[in-house]
């Protein structure tokens, strides 16, 4: 049995993962994200709700986080230090590396530009760092002697990770984020036929099938490409981290492919740090950076440039890509604001955006802005949209369901009309239960575990030699005492059970008595008996003993006269517990009466 | 019964060991080398130890065998692994056994039934896998022998039983090996056990075991290749393994699957979960496509590539690969492919793209989408997009199979191939390039996938860019647009790549041939003319005017109005053009202008082509004139081969021919002018001078006879016979020189004697060729060899004196195809000023690109020398993988040469150039000859066979380098 409750996150929503798992005892939370919506408590998950008295540490087993975007590791520092966690956090190399610098990044737009009090310190990210454990693809962690949690490549961003959590024979698989196509620097997410009992996925696009990335990409390479043969500039505005370091190799590669020589600019900061850690981490990468990097580490950027301030205004062409994505403040807006008056320019958004930013205006139409200080900028230049997005769609999902044959699913981090479709989909192709709980809803899964028996392999062979050869696909019967000893079962045969038990052996006989119409002597009826038997069962041994008693194997028959009446043989029929079969057999068959006898 | 044939093992043996024992004793008997078997009897019984043992196993194991003495082995080795009590040791005895029936011309039957009879008694499953091994290696040896067989498979089916995995799976595969396969012979018997073997296998398809699983696919999937018949009942069996756990047994299940649908492609199959029935080919072929995104990559190739090869599938399945229905929100969305369709058909081309063009349009029902396919949905959209670019590659290689199948797939799956230009691996762009190529009969590109295409031309990879324009060589383009796009792209790429040149020429006279119709409205664009005023008149040496300007005409030829576009100075560099680029340029009928060729081309054939003729007749002259005064014929050798230079320059498809008869009566002209000297009625050491022509000469035929050999594909062994007489000829003259310059008999005995034994090789080598030759130098030597061979050197050389100059002048008949290797270096231009500097002491490397044409392989015998200013020369040996090969008969060398030198003051030249290297062992007549003459040449001495040198074949290049001395 294990039950899923999603810590007032993820849920049907996106944004702010944090998802509650007890499996077979155990509990691991999974993801720790933040909501970006939000500027007060609600973008931090509700911790308390995870145990309202006791310390989290005692509760909680340990902590997994799929990647480093900031919906699925923002509110760790939080939750360590503040809330106070000292359990394990377990992680990929990558995202240990990385998440620390976006955590600090979003420290300091919070604290340091908005003013806000009571958030959490670059001491308390250090801190909680030091709680991270990191793991390796397709390593078996052994969380403690029980549990154990093992990761597979998610694709999505560099380090995102899907996590196999598994407690004897109960397993869970929780995805993240993840991405079943392969882009310009990662590869797809890839997980082996593991048959969890719960599949946890996220849907972000739960009702859309997209197109080849082929054309998008072609699309992008051809704009920007035209553009900058034009002698125009292109801004493309891009979050710093994961699809920047897509466009980025794309065009590099682009640019060396076609020997172009205008300047391609990227604006420093966070990014250079990040991308220190891409050239690191060749191996999280798709196959041709790994097979090329020997010559060339893709990520060493032969044409792509730091960006200074002063390079916006010199003429000719140039491709910049600058922070933040959405335009709606910091350097890309500057640029842009630099830029828009000329028709020659472009501006390609790599990416959605959310409302009321510049970004969306100007995808939405909008020519005329109106700029702080009442000024109106009026855009010339082209604006171009390209969705770049690394989750995995509806054929995708359905694919990774087939990949890893779970027995339920569920599905998180969705908007919940999409899933809905999703759900009856997958019921439909799949027939596996599917769930999709809202926030703070408890889902339990009745799980059917196996249950390991130790058997020694002296009774199994002496088993198996019995009967035919052992098919797979058959289930065998098999003789032997069950002991459940120290969480431990074992099959043992009955002596050693004994033996172990410190218990005499006793006997159990029955014995039963069957009158038989016989006017003959006693032996002369037990000779009958002995007759008839013998003449029936072939295949056991039959004897007559010297005192006039008969054995069938170990099944005693002795004749006595009634006391009563001497034409009425009185027959015992004695066996041990062991012999019940053929012992019933042979009353039944002596209740039936002798045949009359010929001679 | 066992035991019985142990006892007599024993029996055999103890004999053998008591000798043995005597010999070893007796130290004086040593001489008499002690076979081997007894040496490894001796070696076993010495043995203390099982480690012991397997020392001298191994050790025994790592020499061979003679015939004779492999059965005697055998026994000894039986014997020992009766007795012997260490599995290890078995085992090693057994593979051994395996190894010693391999040896050729051992006959394993008399050893095979010791070898079943190992078999009742081992209790150790590595071993009787082993054995089973080791009866497999018997069985293949004795596939004649259908009893033999079929008592193994018998054995073999004892053992499927075994707990074992490696022994059921040795099992599996002997039964595959060795299971009867015909049918006709003995129908009740065989036939009888036929069925059981298919049954037998099919059985372990349910094995608990991957391993066995997999063995036992491959077992039949060997009955298959053997040539049985598998049934159709296997291939529900077969669908099932295709959901197996383990990527092997997928893998091979996906294999089996495809034999099944090539021998029932028609049979009817029921569609599970519906009362539906489908032809078989089409349901594997929906499984197959099922496969293509598997787990595992292995798995993935493996069903991309055997796609490829379905074609029996109905058109309605194929489409459905290509099929990828996209939604957003549950609403209907078009694909990028779809969107560019309709823009195109709509006569919008290019329009600015606005946010939202994108935006999904109709709802879709929940119900009716199908998120996993049943069928091939989408096979090849998912393979294409693949993770790893085998898999890619492998759909690619399908797609190209099946388009050129159907031409209705071929034009739906144009959008893909476009779209996989852009990948990241230059394999798979070059692969889909030369796709589209083989299958551009079928299809004609539409505005905005030429587009596509074009936008490829400005890539970096020269071998991309040269796949590109065979391309478009041979593609068919819809609109006047279209041609206009293509040739405004192949002039950006001719700018920026300017060694592109000659490929970009090509490609346009194509271009231009292919559709005329399309290049008529751009005439006047394409020349800048107007109606009223006079234009410039271009400059007829660039490049990308000549460009136009072959596109144009190639349009004309089959276009007759277009000269009526053309302005007069388009009239001159068409007559310029036709002259210097003539394979470039096709005759025109121009109007006013009577060409001498063209009422003539459309009547002649290859054999009639006046340049042919020319050639035979000239050739036909020399050989007329021979016998003329000497003087005659030296002019006349003189002009003819003047002539047939000039030939070659003009015809590129004679060339080698016209070269090829040149040289030779180069080689003619040489030998006699050496005869003419006047050196040989004076006596010797007067005529110093004279003497170095003679000898020089001599040399100089010796290096053309090689060339002649070496140089030239499609020499044939008539040709051969000649220019080795030719250098016989040379050979006698270099030794009747040497005999008058050189005093004394001594070192003139040598020579003689190496001259006599290569006329003697000539003769055996040639022999059929003798009786062609009559009147030639070497016929009349054959007839006085008993003379020669007796006489003294100083009578040698006279007879050869008169010999030669005898000996009437052989006719060299023609092949039909002679090309002469050619090569081209591209890179480095030798035009650089700037010096390429290094600190001396340090290597620098030099890339260095060249074409080589007509090279036969080149991987073997072409070289790159660097010659330094001192004289120095580097001989650098390619690489096998710096070879590439684009197209039959033309060979790229694409090579890094590492240069270095001390320091020098100054900057200075050093040259570049390949070579070929020849082998006189791997010549032609070698290789004619070996077939009836094998025993006797290999008999002949090596060193007088195996002369090697280089000739060089390409321009020398020059690069300036300076080593600059190192810093301190």
């Amino acid at each position: 049995l294990s039950s899923v409750s999603l810590g007032a996150g993820a849920g049907q929503d996106v944004g702010r993962s944090c998802i509650l798992v007890s499996i077979a005892g155990k509990n691991v939370m999974l993801d720790c994200g933040m909501h970006m919506g939000y500027n007060d408590d609600r973008r931090f998950p509700d911790f308390s709700y995870i145990t309202q008295n006791g310390r989290l540490t005692d509760f909680l087993d340990c902590v997994i986080i799929s990647h480093f975007h900031l919906d699925h590791c923002g509110a760790l520092p939080y939750f360590s230090e503040m809330v106070g966690y000292d359990g394990p956090i377990y992680m990929t190399h990558p995202t240990k590396a990385i998440c620390p610098i976006l955590l600090e990044d979003y420290r300091k737009i919070t604290v340091d530009k908005k003013g806000e009090t009571n958030f959490f310190t670059s001491q308390m990210i250090k801190d909680c760092m030091k709680k991270v454990v990191a793991v390796h693809l397709h390593q078996t962690v052994q969380v403690d002697e029980e549990l154990e949690i093992k990761a597979y490549y998610a694709g999505h961003v560099l380090g995102a990770a899907m996590f196999q959590i598994k407690v004897g024979c109960e397993s869970v698989v929780y995805t993240g984020d993840y991405n079943m196509t392969p882009d310009r620097h990662l590869g797809a997410a890839w997980i082996d036929k593991c048959r969890p009992d719960l599949l946890i996925s996220e849907s972000t696009y739960a009702t859309t099938i997209r197109d080849s990335k082929r054309c998008r990409e072609r699309d992008f390479l051809k704009k920007v490409h035209e553009t900058v043969e034009r002698g125009g500039k292109v801004l493309i505005p891009v979050f710093a981290l994961g699809r920047a370091q897509e466009l980025c190799i794309l065009l590099e590669t682009f640019w060396e492919r076609m020997n172009l020589k205008a300047p391609i600019y990227f604006s420093t900061g966070l990014t250079e740090k990040a991308n220190h850690y891409y050239k690191l981490f060749i191996t999280w990468t798709n196959q041709k950076i790994r097979k090329t990097f020997v010559q060339r580490n893709m990520f060493e950027f032969k044409h792509i440039k730091a960006f200074d301030r002063a390079y916006a205004d010199n003429p000719g062409p140039m491709v910049v890509f600058a922070t933040p994505g959405m335009l709606h403040a910091g350097q890309s807006l500057q640029i842009f604001r630099k830029w828009a008056g000329n028709e020659k320019n472009m501006v390609i958004m790599p990416g959605y955006c959310v409302q009321g930013t510049v970004g969306h205006k100007i995808l939405s139409g909008q020519r005329k802005l109106e700029m702080e200080g009442r000024q109106i900028l009026e855009v010339k230049m082209q604006v171009e949209y390209m969705s770049f997005s690394a989750h995995a769609d509806a054929k995708g999902i359905m694919q990774l369901i087939r990949q890893a044959e779970p027995r339920n699913v569920l599905l998180v981090h969705g908007e919940a009309k999409k899933m809905e479709f999703l759900k009856q989909k997958i019921e439909q192709e799949f027939h596996v239960n599917c769930y999709m709980p809202a926030n703070g809803e408890t889902t339990t899964i009745f799980t059917n575990p196996s249950i390991p028996v130790d058997i020694s392999l002296g009774l199994l062979k002496r088993e198996t030699a019995i009967g035919l050869l052992p098919d797979a696909k058959k289930p065998k019967l098999m003789h032997g005492t069950l002991i459940m000893k120290d969480n431990s079962f074992r099959l043992v045969s009955s002596e050693q059970a004994l033996k172990e038990l410190g218990l005499t052996e006793h006997q159990l006989r029955f014995t039963c008595r069957v009158h038989i119409q016989d006017p003959r002597k006693e032996h002369e009826t037990g000779l009958r008996v002995y007759n008839h038997l013998k003449a029936i069962l072939k295949d056991y041994s039959v004897q007559h003993l010297p005192d006039g008693s008969i054995t069938v194997e170990s099944i005693l028959i002795q004749a006595t006269a009634h006391s009563e009446d001497q034409g009425t043989k009185v027959l015992l029929v004695s066996w041990t517990y062991q012999d019940e079969e053929l012992g019933s057999y042979l009353t039944s068959l002596l209740k039936k009466g002798l045949p009359q006898s010929t001679a | 019964m066992a035991a019985h044939l142990k006892k007599r093992v024993y029996e055999e043996f103890t004999k053998v060991v008591q000798q043995q024992h005597e010999e070893l004793s007796a130290k004086k008997l040593r001489l008499a080398k002690p076979s081997k078997s007894a040496a490894l009897h001796v070696d076993l019984c010495k043995a203390a130890s099982p480690a012991d043992a397997l020392q001298h196993l191994l050790h025994f194991a790592r020499r061979p065998v003679e015939v004779e003495s492999v059965e005697g082995v055998v026994r000894i080795l039986l014997e020992h692994y009766y007795k012997e009590n260490d599995a290890s040791v078995r085992l090693k005895i057994a593979s051994l056994l395996g190894l010693l029936s391999k040896t050729a011309g051992f006959s394993p039957d008399c050893i095979m039934d010791d070898a079943i009879n190992t078999l009742q008694n081992e209790k150790s499953h590595q071993v009787l896998a082993q054995l089973l091994d080791t009866l497999l290696v018997i069985g293949t040896k004795l596939t004649e022998n259908p009893p033999v067989r079929m008592r193994l498979v018998e054995v073999a089916c004892k053992h499927l039983t075994d707990s074992s995995h490696g022994v059921r799976n040795k099992c599996l595969q002997l039964i595959g090996c060795l299971g009867p396969v015909e049918k006709g012979v003995a129908k009740e018997v065989e036939s009888q056990s036929a069925k059981d073997v298919q049954k037998i296998i099919g059985d372990h398809f349910n094995d608990q075991d991957p391993r066995v699983r997999t063995a036992a696919i491959k077992a039949m999937l060997q009955l298959h290749e053997r040539g049985l018949k598998l049934q159709q009942a296997i291939y529900c069996q077969a669908c099932k393994l295709l959901a197996d756990d383990y990527e092997q047994v997928r893998s091979a299940a996906v294999q089996l699957i495809w034999v099944l649908s090539q021998l029932y492609p028609e049979s009817i199959v029921p569609i599970p979960s519906s009362n539906e029935e489908i032809r078989l080919v089409d349901d594997a072929f929906g499984k197959i496509c099922h496969m293509v995104s598997d787990g595992s990559w292995v798995v993935r190739v493996q069903a991309a590539k055997l796609l490829g090869s379905m074609q029996q599938v109905s058109s309605h399945f194929l489409e459905q690969t290509l099929d990828k229905k996209l939604m957003s929100d549950l609403r209907r969305k078009r694909t990028a492919h779809e969107r560019a369709k309709e823009l195109y058909s709509s006569g919008e081309f290019s329009s600015g793209r606005k946010w939202g063009d994108d935006a999904p349009k109709e709802e879709i029902d929940t119900g009716a989408v199908n998120l996993i396919e049943s069928g091939a949905c989408g096979a090849f959209v998912h393979g294409l997009e693949d993770e790893m670019y085998e898999v890619r590659i492998a759909a690619v290689e399908a797609l190209c199979m099946l388009a050129q199948s159907s031409p209705a797939f071929a034009e739906k799956c144009l959008d893909f191939l476009v779209d996989m230009f852009n990948d990241e691996i230059e394999e798979v762009r070059l692969q889909s390039i030369h796709t589209m190529r083989k299958i551009s009969h079928n299809i004609t590109l539409r505005e905005d996938q030429l587009d596509t295409v074009l936008a490829v031309l400005e890539d970096s990879s020269r071998d991309i860019r040269e796949a590109l324009h065979e391309l478009l060589c041979c593609t068919n383009v819809s609109t006047k647009e279209g041609i206009h796009l293509a040739l405004v792209e192949l002039l950006k790429n001719l700018t920026k790549y300017p060694t592109d040149r000659e490929s970009i020429w090509k490609c346009l006279k194509f271009l231009g041939s292919r559709h005329p119709t399309l290049v008529l409205p751009l005439v006047p664009e394409l020349l800048s003319t107007h109606p009223f005023f006079d234009t410039p008149e271009p400059d007829m040496d660039d490049p990308a005017y000549i460009a136009v300007l072959v596109l144009i005409f190639n349009a004309a030829k089959s276009c007759p109005t277009m000269p009526a576009l053309f302005s007069d100075h388009t009239f001159r560099h068409y007559a310029y053009l036709r002259d210097s680029l003539s394979h470039l340029v096709p005759a025109l009928r121009l109007p006013g202008r009577k060409l001498v060729s063209s009422p003539v081309s459309p009547s002649i054939t290859p054999s009639e082509d006046p340049c042919q003729q020319f050639l035979h007749q000239s050739l036909e002259r020399v050989y007329n004139l021979q016998h003329l005064d000497p003087q005659g014929v030296q002019e006349l050798l003189e002009f003819t081969i003047r002539d047939l230079q000039r030939l070659g320059e003009l015809q590129s498809e004679l060339a080698g021919m016209a070269d090829f008869t040149a040289t030779y009566l180069q080689c003619q002209l040489l030998l006699i002018k050496a005869l003419q000297e006047k050196l040989w009625n004076v006596a010797a050491p007067l005529y110093l001078k004279q003497n170095v022509l003679a000898s020089a000469a001599a040399k100089q035929i010796l290096e053309e006879t090689y060339k002649m050999e070496f140089m030239y594909s499609g020499v044939e062994s008539r040709q051969v016979v000649i220019i080795h007489h030719m250098r016989l000829q040379a050979k006698a003259l270099q030794l009747i020189v040497t005999a008058r310059t050189t005093r004394g008999a001594e070192p003139l005995f040598g020579m003689c004697e190496k001259f006599l034994q290569e006329v003697d090789s000539f003769q055996r080598c040639f022999i059929s060729e003798l009786p062609h030759m009559q009147g030639s130098f070497v016929d009349k030597l054959l007839d006085l060899m008993p003379r020669l061979v007796t006489s003294k050197p100083s009578e040698v050389v006279k007879i050869l004196q008169t010999t030669l100059r005898q000996s009437t002048f052989l006719h060299l008949p023609l092949p039909e195809q002679l090309h002469r290797a050619t090569a081209t270096i591209i890179e480095p231009t030798g035009e650089s000023d700037n010096p390429l500097r290094f600190t001396s002491g340090l290597v620098v490397a030099l890339d260095v690109d060249a074409t080589l044409e007509h090279v036969q392989d080149p991987q073997g015998t072409v070289k790159v020398q660097v010659l330094y200013p001192d004289g120095q020369a580097q001989l650098i040996h390619p690489k096998p993988a710096d070879f590439r090969n684009p197209g039959p008969g033309r060979h790229r060398l694409i090579t890094q040469v590492y240069l270095s030198h001390t320091a020098w003051t100054e900057p200075c030249q050093i040259e570049v150039r390949l070579l070929l290297a020849y082998n006189s062992n791997r010549s032609k007549a070698a290789k004619i000859s070996k077939s009836s003459w094998s025993d006797s040449m290999d008999a002949l001495p090596p060193s007088e066979n195996a002369i090697e040198g280089t000739i060089p074949f390409s321009k020398p290049v020059k690069v300036y380098i300076m080593p600059k001395p190192a810093r301190r």
